[in-house]
């Protein structure tokens, strides 16, 4: 698992999403690792925080636009979790902006390359 | 409940810097309830630990275990083994617990990894406010169950004082209600504004003996 980056995609929006990616033959680093879930507010701090200890560059939560979730506060009750998930890193000296969460639709293959792309630029510019 | 707020990291790392084992022991009751020592904290804990020390190429080995209340011999029992393997504890416990647990294994330094503030109640989701000051000789039935002692600023027993803002705010904190207001509105909807008018003497806080001590009747 040492320096993937992890995505926890919510089956609704990302999830396709990342799907459509691969369907239209989009590129994106090879070293994403996706984890399917039922909604982005099923991950938990600690879910991101075992994730670095286990060797993550960094942690994308990805889920669905506001106002669009099918759990209706899934993904802004995640994103507030993230925001505080971003203050424990950097409690403990490192870079916050390795956790990330982005809302996207699940026919917005394009989008969910670029959050990609954005979360490898902050890896290399945090020089891991 | 009793309110705790997790300590700042650098103080939490300082203590522990020495150690190479250690338990992050949380407590199932009133730090759980006010997301600042229970099963979940734990974890995080314990897993910012591990990531600060692995950064610092500086391992550590850290064990995580929570009992349902920490202020209680017999619960503490539970985790014996577990303090045992280790050089050190940091519990997320209130005061009450930490100490339990360190008069419990003397051989074990035990740190504590929250600042216990005060007692209190949940007044939204993530914001916990002062009620009581336990300062032993309760004043609530003059006052409309709203003790002045922690709730009013300058801890008045015969207010408002001449401070009293528009709206019923607090002259030293706005975003504040004046308890004052607060009891006086509260005597006119229960009929008893009469009350308002008592002159109270100074309270008597030597009613608290520190430290408190207090023998339930025997059957």
């Amino acid at each position: 698992m040492n320096n993937c980056i992890v995505a926890f995609c919510c089956e609704h929006s990302a999830y396709p999403a990342a799907d459509l990616a691969g369907k239209l033959k989009l590129h994106y680093p090879e070293n994403l690792r996706i984890i399917r879930v039922p909604c982005a507010g099923r991950v938990d701090l600690i879910h991101i925080l075992k994730a670095f200890e286990k060797g993550a560059a960094a942690v994308m939560v990805m889920g669905c636009e506001g106002g669009a979730c099918h759990h209706m506060t899934g993904n802004t009750r995640t994103k507030e979790r993230v925001k505080y998930c971003n203050l424990l890193l950097r409690e403990i000296e490192a870079d916050g902006r390795l956790v990330a969460m982005f809302n996207l639709s699940p026919n917005a293959p394009h989008k969910f390359v670029g959050a990609v792309n954005e979360i490898t630029k902050r890896i290399k510019e945090s020089g891991r | 409940m009793i309110i705790a707020e997790r300590k700042p990291m650098d103080e939490i790392k300082r203590m522990l810097a020495p150690y190479k084992k250690v338990l992050v022991a949380g407590c199932g009751t009133c730090v759980t309830v006010c997301w600042a020592g229970g099963e979940k904290e734990v974890a995080i804990l314990a897993s910012q630990l591990r990531l600060a020390r692995s950064a610092e190429h500086n391992e550590i080995s850290i064990f995580e275990a929570s009992v349902e209340r920490q202020c209680e011999r017999e619960m503490v029992a539970e985790i014996k083994d577990k303090v045992t393997e280790v050089e050190a504890v940091i519990s997320l416990a209130c005061g009450a617990g930490v100490q339990t647990m360190s008069e419990m294994f003397e051989d074990k330094p035990v740190f504590p990894g929250v600042n216990t503030t005060f007692i209190g109640m949940p007044e939204k989701e993530g914001l916990w406010v002062e009620m009581c000051g336990a300062c032993g000789d309760c004043f609530l039935d003059r006052t409309g169950g709203i003790c002045p002692i922690v709730r009013c600023a300058k801890g008045l027993l015969n207010g408002p004082c001449g401070g009293t803002r528009k709206g019923g705010k607090c002259e030293i904190d706005p975003d504040k209600d004046c308890a004052w207001v607060l009891i006086y509105r509260r005597l006119e909807k229960q009929g008893r504004l009469d009350l308002m008018r008592n002159y109270y003497a100074p309270k008597n806080y030597r009613a608290v003996k520190r430290p408190g001590r207090i023998q339930a009747a025997k059957a």
